[in-house]
Formats: C-alpha cells, structure tokens, sequence
C-alpha cells in the first residue's frame, strides 16, 4: 500500500497491578516488500522492510527487533513484560526508506 | 431401520445438497484464530481507516459520509447484509461499493475512487462491521430478477480454457482438496476480507476475478454487470449465514 494512514494497532493493558505480567500486542501496516516481487510491468520491487523495532515502557527498552525479509506485510507482536511503574509504552519502529513511526499507550500501575 | 436408510441417503446425498457453510469453517485453525481476534485481525487495520475516511470531509461539496449519515454503527446497521439490491435511485443493483461510490461522486462530489482503492475498501469494511453477525437477506425478486437471473446462470455456466462453472467446485465439490487447500461452498460472508495471499484486504470482485484467472477465463471488468450479478446471487445463495466482515481468508 502506499500511503500510510493507519500506521497500525498497539494494545497495551489501562490497568494492571505492580508485578504483574502484561501482554503487549502490536499490529503494523507495512508492505514488508523483500526485494524479490516484480510489478505488473516486471520492474523489481524495492526492498523495503522495517528493519528496526523498539518497544520502551517507561523510558527504559524492553524489547529491540531486527526483523527480515522472512516476515510477511503488515506484521503482528505480541510479547510480555512485567508492569512496573506507571507510564507509557512507546514503540518505534523504522524501515528501509528511513520512514520512521510511532505509538504509544499509557498503563497505569496500581 | 429407518434410521439406517436415511444415514444411507445422507452419505450418498450430493454435496450440492449440504446447508450453507460459512467459508471461515473450510479455513485452518490459524485463520479462524486470526478472525475471531478483532486486534489480531489484519483487516481491522482497514477499518479504521474507513472510520477516519467515513468523518473525512471530501469533495467540492466539502462534506463527510458522517455529515448527512451521523452516526455510522446507528446509520449503516444491517445494511451490508441486504446487499447487493436494487437501487430505485441509480436504476441498476448496487453493491456496498457501487452504492458508497455513487454517494462519493452525488453528494460529496469527489471522483470516483478507482478499485481497491486502500480507502475505499476501508470504508466498505467500517460499514460492514456494523452488519456483522447479522445473517444475509437479498432481496431478489421485482425490478432485481433479471440481474438475480443472470447471475445464477453466470454460476452454472461453464467457462474458461478449463471448462468449468462456479457450480463444479463450490456447490459439487465443496469440502475436498484443490491443490493444498480446502474448496470452500463460495459463500460471500467474509467481504471485504484480508487475503493472506495478497497481503492486503480487498473486495469480494477481486477474489471472483482471482477465480475467473483460477480457471483460465477472461476476467470481467471491476464494476461490470457480470460482477454485480454474481454477487447478488452468491448473497441470495448465502441467505441466512451470518455477515462476518472484515474477515481472514487463505
């Protein structure tokens, strides 16, 4: 797709209490192109995937991903850490093309 | 014995004679998955893209669908399920899309959007979502026969360098294996949905067009008469099932 107007889904407990584990979940949409497709006019299709991908709660990184051509178009994560402290969960993310994008959500830590 | 003879005709019965099936029972367990989790649900990124395009003021006119139409999940309730019909304003049976599009250009006075345009198909999959569950109900009979009528012979019809009509695998074979995956009945309940082989979602007139290539006929036109007629009789042949849209399908 090319433009980007949804830049996808993060979902991140509003609750949750100290010490406990919480699931983050992430759905992005991106074409994940891998450099092998051809066009309708057998041009080659740029690679272009998100390469780098962070996710930090708190200020403080809790996952980092590289990811590859393996991945199909508008990828999905989910993955755990343990709620701390009241604050923001931000992922960042950047591709190939240098187009860089964020989300973010807030949890509040009782 | 009596309960014997009719297990008997059961397992003789022609597939053709199964109730509707949705298509989602023909997909893995993976794709059930993915559908039934409305954050998982890669479709669902289309949605809300038609959610921000249904409050876009668009046009000369300078006006939002949500302008004259409020309220959408209020507004658009049941009405993907009772479409494709006849529409008495534009003269012809209108699909979801061809009933939007004629909005867009009417009142929003905005070019058409061109197929599978990203936004489009967003704003047919927000409308739909306010269907969802809600089983299929076409009308077909008065000033949509004809189109009904053409559509049902377009689906027995044999086509293609294949030889093949829509009936031969949806409704004869429906259940056994093509290649690595399931023949499902051809039921239209997931539309728009997010194919896994396009990496993208997109309308049901794409994947009856992909089928037209699948046996080797020439495909028709997005937007044709052909189209329209097949879906609306697909939506009466699925009467009863419930609209999934947006769903997950192979």
């Amino acid at each position: 797709m090319s433009d980007t107007a949804t830049p996808g889904r993060l979902h991140v407990p509003p609750t949750a209490k100290r010490g406990e584990v919480i699931e983050i979940r992430l759905l992005l949409q991106h074409p994940m192109e891998n450099g092998f497709r051809r066009d309708t006019l057998g041009r080659s299709v740029p690679r272009n995937i998100i390469h780098r991908l962070a996710a930090r709660y708190d200020g403080r990184e809790i996952l980092r991903a590289e990811l590859g051509t393996g991945m199909a178009a508008n990828p999905y994560f989910a993955f755990f850490t343990r709620a701390t402290a009241s604050g923001e969960v931000l992922i960042e993310w950047e591709d190939e093309l240098g187009q860089k994008g964020s989300l973010k959500a807030p949890i509040e830590v009782a | 014995m009596i309960r014997l003879a009719v297990s008997l005709l059961l397992l003789v019965a022609p597939a053709w004679a199964q109730a509707p099936r949705s298509g989602l029972d023909y997909q893995g367990e993976d794709i059930r998955r993915l559908q039934a989790d409305d954050f998982a649900n890669p479709a669902m990124l289309w949605v809300e893209r038609g959610a921000a395009a249904w409050k876009r003021k668009l046009g000369a006119a300078d006006k939002s669908c949500a302008d004259c139409h409020g309220d959408a999940e209020k507004s658009m309730r049941g009405l993907a399920a009772r479409l494709p019909a006849w529409d008495a304003r534009l003269g012809r049976v209108s699909t979801l899309e061809s009933r939007i599009n004629a909005c867009i250009v009417r009142e929003q006075r905005a070019p058409e959007p061109p197929p599978e345009a990203a936004d489009a198909i967003g704003l047919q999959a927000y409308i739909a979502l306010q269907s969802r569950g809600m089983p299929l109900r076409v009308e077909v009979d008065g000033a949509a026969r004809a189109m009904f009528e053409r559509g049902r012979a377009l689906y027995g019809t044999r086509i293609g360098q294949m030889n093949l009509a829509c009936a031969h695998c949806h409704d004869q074979h429906a259940g056994k294996t093509l290649l690595v995956e399931q023949l499902s009945q051809g039921q239209p309940t997931a539309w728009p949905a997010y194919r896994m082989e396009w990496q993208a979602a997109g309308t049901l007139e794409r994947r009856l067009r992909a089928c037209f290539l699948g046996v080797r006929a020439e495909m028709p036109a997005y937007r044709s008469d052909e189209l329209t007629a097949l879906q609306l009789y697909l939506a009466w042949r699925a009467k009863g099932l419930a609209l999934e849209a947006p769903g997950v399908r192979r």
